[in-house]
């Protein structure tokens, strides 16, 4: 049974469909991807599963509810957790403080005990504080809690932003974008890293990504939007032949000839060696 | 590309270059005759609108210099100075468009003595006096004319010579120059408890009636440049920094003491008057640290604060009062609890309708609830209650003493505003460590994240208007002991803006910061009473120049300045956080 079902979902803003009616499903403990061009609407369906926009039509369904009316903050509860294409770390508090507030939903003391200092809050806190230096331990920031978040090098932010998701449990994690920015070794390791995620803690992983050597190495699924439409769907290598994908990214017309396909598009030629890679994690 | 490369600097300078040479020194002329004649609309406007003659009335340095002439001189060498501020120029040139900027202002100043003197145009220029023309011309009339032109030349072109020293030497001559004034605008506060005390000798040595002495103003002058230069030159502060913590502590726990102790005997021997404003004062930096809960940790800029003291006050005043409303006549201290509830109960149901609206929106928004309860509290429908605008008279004093006791009128309120400050100072502490306060955090910095991270907004902001409310409400309660009384005409909108300026002027989220703010924009405008209408002036004055010079406040709390350095404060964190982000 899929953990995530969306039926039919369409959501506008004013004349533009951002997303068409999609279909949308993802397999509990598996690893899928969102990719198209800019503007298929990737990342307006992840604020659709996140709660930050309302849907016109279809339906949201999570492990059996459906999720489309819910707040944001009920869909959190629920075990939804997201990251964002460009970092939103709360700045100015730091690494340790983001995780600790991260927690939110699974801490239980009220603030009369938080300004009484009962045993009970204290020892909420200790859990709390124990659990957020695991989660620092676990991205590779053990030595960095006391560090304001704006301050952490780009990929730490990244790392951070991830452990601040994890921080509530999710079931189903969602993350736009995670190696945006970064040069090959860091989203090698970024890579490395969603795989841990998964295997580690079992966690669902929907991710959108533009570096096809991360997408086509670790997916186990990837559904392509153009126009906010689903295009195509399948496995890595059914979506790297498949010649709608190809004219979505490179214009009609370039469909044309199998020798020309691999050779004009070094996007996804690279994915090639980008599996290939991804397959021998221990190398790295 | 080689040939974009070679040649955009090459077309990108040549003419610039060819063209600024010949026009540098005309606007260089330009802006000091530019400077000048501002300086000289401000001078005349200081004049005119009556602050010189007012100012007059109280002297710095007594028998030397009042008030009124110094503010007129710092508006003539102020004129110099930024004439010629960041212009890299031969020294000879610097002290002279000095001397033209503040010159041109004095002339200002002179053609006003001049057709003031032949013609009389007080008709609609009430100020414009002989009065006015005996300050600018030292006593001499119109013989005198040439004074403030003179004056304006040399203290311009002192100026233009201050701005050739060494960076080190100016503020140490600015901290000189701001203690003095300092102190001797607050030498009466200083002086009379110094009188009760065995230094009674000291205190006459250095302090007039009003003002310093001339041998005061030197000592001030000398002590505090003194002072500056040596904590400057010798980094007292990095080799205290630089001491092992112990050691640290041995300093800091007898300096916390002192300033307890002082803080403690600070309203006694200081007279009613006094005693009085340092009560307002303490009470404002218990709301003042009240209301940073809201303010400072969940970023909700609470303009209803007002609201809240309101029914806090008139809880209170409908508990205790023993005249006419008076339902109950309990004791103060059985009151206060239930008005801070009442208060929270307030808070929590007005928090209701403005959930969703954020930032500005919401100042303007919680503006209408303290203008609702003014109105209300003065209007018929409530009057058989409230009393109108008659209001509740007679709420007896929390503690009865008699009247030459350490707790007799204001200062009991003073005590009692302290330990109300103690009290919310912890709260917060405690708070801001704990899960609603990392909640409130997260909301300031990002509402839309937060509410993903699942936080509930709903809860979470209702909690911190309640908390805000119930503190406002304490307030209240305090303000209502401390007068004995309450009318709707108390409940001003007034209130809740300088209780929000306090803390943005003293540094958001910061205890020292609110105690500064409160002294700063309350405090010294209850000492100034006698210039009436005119403090308001520089209330206004001090806000624009705070958020000009220093947006984050006096003494900003580690992290605030923290964001105003990285520049997180008011950008989106999209493009405070990952300068890489694509």
């Amino acid at each position: 049974m899929p953990l995530l079902t969306a039926t039919a979902v369409t959501k506008k803003f004013g004349g533009l469909t951002a997303v068409n009616n999609l279909d949308f499903e993802i397999e509990q403990g598996s690893i899928a991807s969102l990719i198209g061009p800019n503007g298929a609407g990737k990342t307006t369906f992840f604020n659709c599963i996140a709660g930050f926009y309302q849907i016109e039509a279809g339906q949201i369904v999570f492990d059996g509810q459906p999720i489309q009316r819910l707040r944001r903050d009920q869909i959190a509860h629920l075990g939804i957790s997201r990251t964002y294409q460009n970092i939103r770390l709360f700045a100015n508090m730091t690494a340790m403080e983001n995780i600790l507030v991260g927690q939110h939903y699974h801490l239980r003391s009220s603030w009369i005990g938080a300004v009484l200092g009962t045993k009970s809050v204290r020892e909420d806190e200790g859990r709390a504080h124990r659990e957020a230096r695991r989660l620092l331990r676990f991205v590779g920031l053990q030595n960095k809690g006391d560090l304001l978040a704006s301050n952490l090098p780009y990929g730490d932010q990244r790392r951070l932003e991830v452990a601040r998701a994890l921080a509530n449990k999710p079931r189903l994690l969602l993350l736009d974008e995670p190696t945006a920015g970064m040069n090959p070794a860091e989203s090698q390791q970024m890579t490395e890293f969603i795989r841990h995620l998964r295997d580690e803690l079992g966690t669902t992983i929907l991710l959108i990504e533009h570096e096809m050597r991360v997408v086509m190495g670790i997916s186990e699924k990837i559904t392509v939007l153009h126009y906010g439409q689903k295009i195509a769907e399948g496995t890595p290598i059914q979506i790297q032949t498949d010649p709608l994908v190809i004219e979505a990214y490179l214009g009609r017309g370039s469909a044309g000839t199998a020798g020309h396909e691999a050779t004009a598009i070094p996007a996804l030629e690279a994915t090639q060696g980008g599996a290939s890679a991804g397959s021998t994690p221990a190398s790295a | 590309m080689t040939v974009t490369s070679a040649g955009m600097p090459a077309t990108g300078t040549a003419p610039s270059a060819t063209g600024s040479a010949p026009a540098m020194p005309v606007s260089f002329q330009r802006r000091v005759i530019r400077t000048g004649l501002l300086g000289a609309v401000i001078a005349l406007y200081l004049c005119m609108v009556g602050i010189v003659p007012i100012f007059n009335a109280r002297p710095l340095v007594q028998g030397v210099i009042s008030l009124g002439q110094a503010a007129l001189f710092l508006s003539l060498f102020a004129t110099g100075f930024v004439a010629t501020r960041r212009v890299a120029e031969s020294s000879s040139r610097l002290i002279a468009d000095g001397a033209i900027a503040g010159g041109l202002s004095g002339v200002a100043l002179s053609a006003l003595v001049l057709v003031g003197s032949m013609v009389d145009v007080r008709a609609f220029m009430p100020n414009a006096s002989p009065v006015l023309y005996g300050i600018l011309t030292f006593n001499l009339g119109t013989v005198g004319f040439w004074i403030p032109m003179a004056l304006g030349a040399v203290l311009g072109g002192l100026a233009g010579a201050v701005g050739l020293a060494s960076p080190r030497l100016r503020r140490s001559l600015f901290v000189g120059l701001i203690s003095l004034f300092a102190l001797g605008l607050f030498a009466g506060l200083i002086r009379t408890p110094m009188l009760a005390l065995p230094v009674d000798e000291l205190a006459r040595l250095l302090f007039a009636s009003d003002g310093l002495t001339l041998i005061g103003a030197v000592v001030v002058l000398v002590l505090s440049v003194g002072l500056h230069h040596l904590q400057r030159t010798r980094r007292l502060d990095r080799q205290f920094a630089a001491l092992p913590p112990s050691q640290r502590r041995r300093i800091q726990i007898p300096l916390i003491a002192l300033a307890a102790v002082f803080v403690l005997v600070l309203p006694q021997g200081l007279g009613s008057f006094f005693a009085q404003v340092i009560a307002i004062v303490a009470l404002y930096v218990m709301m003042g640290l009240g209301l940073n809960i809201t303010l400072g940790l969940a970023g909700l800029l609470d303009l209803g604060f007002v609201a809240f003291f309101a029914v806090g006050a008139y809880t209170v005043g409908l508990l205790t009062s023993t005249a006419e409303f008076g339902i109950a006549q309990w004791p103060f201290w059985a009151a206060v609890p239930v008005a801070v509830i009442v208060a929270m109960v307030f808070g929590a149901f007005l928090g209701l309708p403005i959930l969703s609206i954020r930032g500005d929106y919401l100042a303007i928004a919680t503006m209408g609830f303290g203008e609702i309860i003014r109105i209300l509290a003065g209007s018929d429908l409530m009057k058989p209650l409230l009393g109108g605008p008659r209001g509740i008279i007679n709420i007896p004093k929390p503690i009865e003493v008699p009247p030459d006791s350490l707790l007799a009128g204001p200062n009991q309120i003073y005590y009692i505003a302290l330990i109300g400050a103690a009290l919310i100072a912890f709260v917060a502490w405690r708070l801001r460590a704990s899960r609603l306060g990392r909640a409130w955090i997260a909301i300031r910095e990002d509402e839309d994240v937060a509410e993903a991270i699942g936080i509930n907004l709903i809860q979470t902001k209702i909690l911190a208007y309640m908390l805000g409310a119930a503190f406002a409400g304490l307030g209240g309660a305090v303000f209502a002991a401390l007068v004995g009384s309450i009318f709707a005409s108390s409940i001003q909108l007034m209130v809740s803006i300088n209780v929000a300026s306090l803390i943005i002027v003293g540094g958001m989220g910061s205890i020292p910061g609110v105690i500064v703010g409160a002294i700063f924009l309350i405090g010294l405008p209850e000492l100034f009473r006698e210039f009436s209408e005119y403090r308001f002036l520089f209330y206004g004055i001090a806000l624009i120049a705070m958020m000009q010079l220093r947006p984050e406040g006096l003494l900003p709390s580690r992290i605030v300045r923290r964001e105003f350095q990285h520049g997180g404060g008011d950008e989106p964190p999209e493009s405070s956080t990952s300068p890489l982000a694509l």
